[in-house]
């Protein structure tokens, strides 16, 4: 396995997403760019229905049947995924692509042990023994911050709390030393207390092993704290990508600005401000879309919104719009 | 698990006493016993002489209490028509029953658990469709007439099994498919919908997320969940077998406790219909109570419920 740091782990250009339905084709996301190097953390914003959860379904090969998918280049460390086999994404699922979904009530299987399961995880890619695989387990188990991790091994899922299943599954997702975690919307579901902890551990082990996390939340604070890239969706776009330190310092799409105008400037960010509400209506996505979807809500809109829209910045900061300076200047801030 | 099982065999013992004393008040209910047995002629006094002599003038909850005793000895006492012991005339026919039993739901179980699950793996293919006509027909169909139709074609028009009897293996071909048919819909519909339940549930796509195959995610994470509640109707089902069987039996004359339980009750006897109501009630008890076990074995959120 070459680790070649210069080049990213993770490489999407011109991801499409088409959805045929009984009143046309819904184009869930529409050419999306993106790149990710080992041990970064790039966390996806934008509002419900941006096409966040089907991006990352896309990278891992896990969407419906029914989806159709397109991309000029999915590349995950020299395999070209929009042309791997199904048996090339089974062993990359779970051994070098992990993904850790909302719901920690529901993702585990409610008949298996919660060791049985983790065990599973390993020995599906690993040729151990059930004894190895076990040691490991208990070994994530006390990582992931469970006490008496052996004796749980023989607990089952509903016999554990909501935090407590999520940890489970975050050790699971580890159990194979992945390369990269999807995470989506990991503490949503869960009792805001634990919310901060679960997250902190996430972001803490991922750092920690060196494994790059693409992490969906709709917690501007915590990506203001855990975010080396961040990635706003709007509509099935990525409308602005750049490092986080830049995007939130300089935003340049009205829809992010739109966004951070909600919540205090980064670094004195506070926990769990979530995406602030932007008054108007997002477009339809079924059948064509023309010029940018923003526009129904965006005070900068004008005639050329409706057309065709560049792309702005440079490749490690870039926006989709009109404006060469996201309108910045008319809203009488630095170009 | 264990207090589990206690809970529910408590619970089966229960419902045991209940309809024992349910088929044994089945004797007075019908009539006076006494009047019965004396025959159509006789007079008051040889009622009352019966009456003394059976036993009948005793309280009830002391008829039902010796009753019970000799019942749980296998002793049902006599057969009003036969003249026989009734667990003598009972035993040769269970077995038939019994093996009839067993054959009908596997085969149920063989035919509806496979085709209920590809029919959810793709839902609307031509499988599904196959699967749901079979289940529709399978429902209109009365018993009797489908089984009349396999003897006339199987047995009479190509000879290929024996159209009556059960003097051997071949004999149990045809009541065996009708008998399993009857339960096959109910199983497979529900085999069905708890796949496609499951299927769409967020630890398949867990599953699936690990990096498990399709075999694996079907067989090991899916079907495991979906055949749970399909392991209670097996039960339910089994229990009503044992009344489809006194169909079955009739059409095919196979000899059976079934077909007897129809000629006893056609011919008043009592002591008998008694005993085999009480025996299919104890076999459906039984059925409930080990399904229940099972189910407990397999959905570990019973257990500590
Ligand atoms: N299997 C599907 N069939 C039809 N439409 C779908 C399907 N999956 C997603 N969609 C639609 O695609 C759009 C994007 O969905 P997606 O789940 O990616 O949104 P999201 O950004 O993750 O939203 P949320 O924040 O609510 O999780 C939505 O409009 C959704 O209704
Ligand atoms: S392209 Fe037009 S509508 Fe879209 S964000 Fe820029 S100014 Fe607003
Ligand atoms: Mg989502």
């Amino acid at each position: 396995m070459s680790k070649d740091m210069t080049k990213p782990l993770l490489s999407v250009r011109g991801l499409t997403l088409d959805i045929p339905l009984a009143r046309g084709t819904l184009h869930a996301v529409r050419g999306i760019d993106f790149d990710l190097y080992r041990g970064e953390t790039l966390c996806i914003v934008g509002e419900s229905g941006s096409g966040k959860s089907l991006t990352s379904l896309a990278v891992m090969g896990l969407l419906d049947k029914n989806i159709q998918r397109r991309a000029e280049r999915m590349d995950f460390d020299g395999t070209e995924l929009t042309r791997a086999s199904n048996r090339q994404m089974r062993a990359l699922r779970g051994d070098r692509i992990a993904m850790i979904f909302q719901e920690p009530m529901t993702s585990l299987n409610p008949a298996y042990t919660i060791g049985d399961q983790l065990i599973e995880a390993l020995r599906l890619h690993r040729s151990v023994s059930r004894d190895t695989a076990r040691a490991r387990a208990v070994e994530l188990l006390e990582k992931v911050g469970i006490s008496a991790a052996a004796s749980r091994l023989g607990q089952y899922p509903h016999q554990l709390s909501g935090g407590l299943r999520q940890r489970v599954v975050i050790a699971m997702a580890l159990m194979c030393e992945p390369e990269l975690i999807i995470a989506d919307e990991p503490t949503t579901a869960l009792d805001v207390t634990i919310q901060a902890q679960i997250l902190r551990l996430l972001v803490d082990l991922t750092k920690e092993m060196d494994v790059a996390m693409i992490l969906i939340t709709h917690d501007l604070g915590v990506v203001a704290r855990v975010a080396d890239k961040v990635g706003v969706m709007y509509a099935g776009e990525l409308v602005e990508t750049g490092p986080a330190a830049e995007v939130f310092g300089k935003p340049m799409h009205p829809y992010t600005r739109g966004l951070l105008r909600c919540i205090p400037q980064p670094g004195m960010t506070e926990r769990g401000g979530e995406l602030g509400t932007i008054p108007g209506i997002v477009p339809s996505l079924i059948g064509a879309v023309q010029g940018c979807a923003f526009r129904t809500r965006c005070p900068h809109a004008t005639e050329a919104c409706g057309g065709e829209i560049p792309v702005r910045g440079e490749q490690s900061h870039r926006f989709l719009c009109v404006y060469a300076d996201g309108a910045r200047s008319v809203e009488g801030e630095p170009a | 698990m264990l207090p589990f099982i206690l809970k529910r065999l408590g619970l089966a013992i229960l419902v045991a006493l209940t309809v024992s004393f349910i088929s044994f008040s089945l004797l007075f209910l019908s009539g006076d016993p006494a009047a019965a047995l004396a025959g159509e002629t006789a007079s008051g006094e040889d009622i009352e002489a019966v009456r003394v002599l059976y036993g009948f003038d005793r309280p009830m909850l002391v008829q039902y209490s010796e009753w019970l005793m000799r019942a749980v000895r296998g002793d049902f006492g006599e057969s009003y028509y036969f003249k026989l012991p009734v667990a003598s005339l009972i035993a040769e026919r269970l077995s038939v029953t019994m093996i009839l039993g067993a054959c009908g739901i596997s085969f149920a179980l063989l035919t509806a658990v496979p085709l209920g699950v590809v029919a959810a793996i793709r839902p609307n293919s031509i499988v599904d469709r196959f699967a749901l006509f079979l289940s529709v027909a399978g429902q209109a169909m009365p018993s009797f007439w489908f089984g009349l139709i396999l003897i006339v074609v199987f047995g009479i028009k190509l000879g290929w099994l024996p159209p009556s009897g059960a003097s051997s293996w071949r004999h149990f071909i045809m009541p065996t498919v009708v008998l399993g048919y009857y339960a096959m819909p109910a199983i497979m519909r529900l085999t069905r919908a708890g796949m496609l339940e499951v299927l769409n549930s967020d630890y398949i796509r867990t599953a699936r997320a690990k990096g498990a195959g399709e075999g694996r995610v079907l067989f090991k994470h899916a079907l495991r969940n979906a055949i749970i509640p399909v392991v209670s109707l097996a039960a339910v089902q089994m229990g009503f077998m044992l009344g489809g069987s006194i169909v079955v039996e009739s059409v095919f004359a196979l000899h059976g406790a079934g077909y007897l339980a129809w000629e006893s009750i056609a011919r008043n006897d009592l002591p008998t219909v008694q005993a085999l109501i009480l025996i299919f009630s104890m076999f459906y008890i039984v059925f409930t109570f080990l399904a229940d076990v099972l189910n407990a074995w397999l959905d570990p959120r019973m257990r500590s419920s």
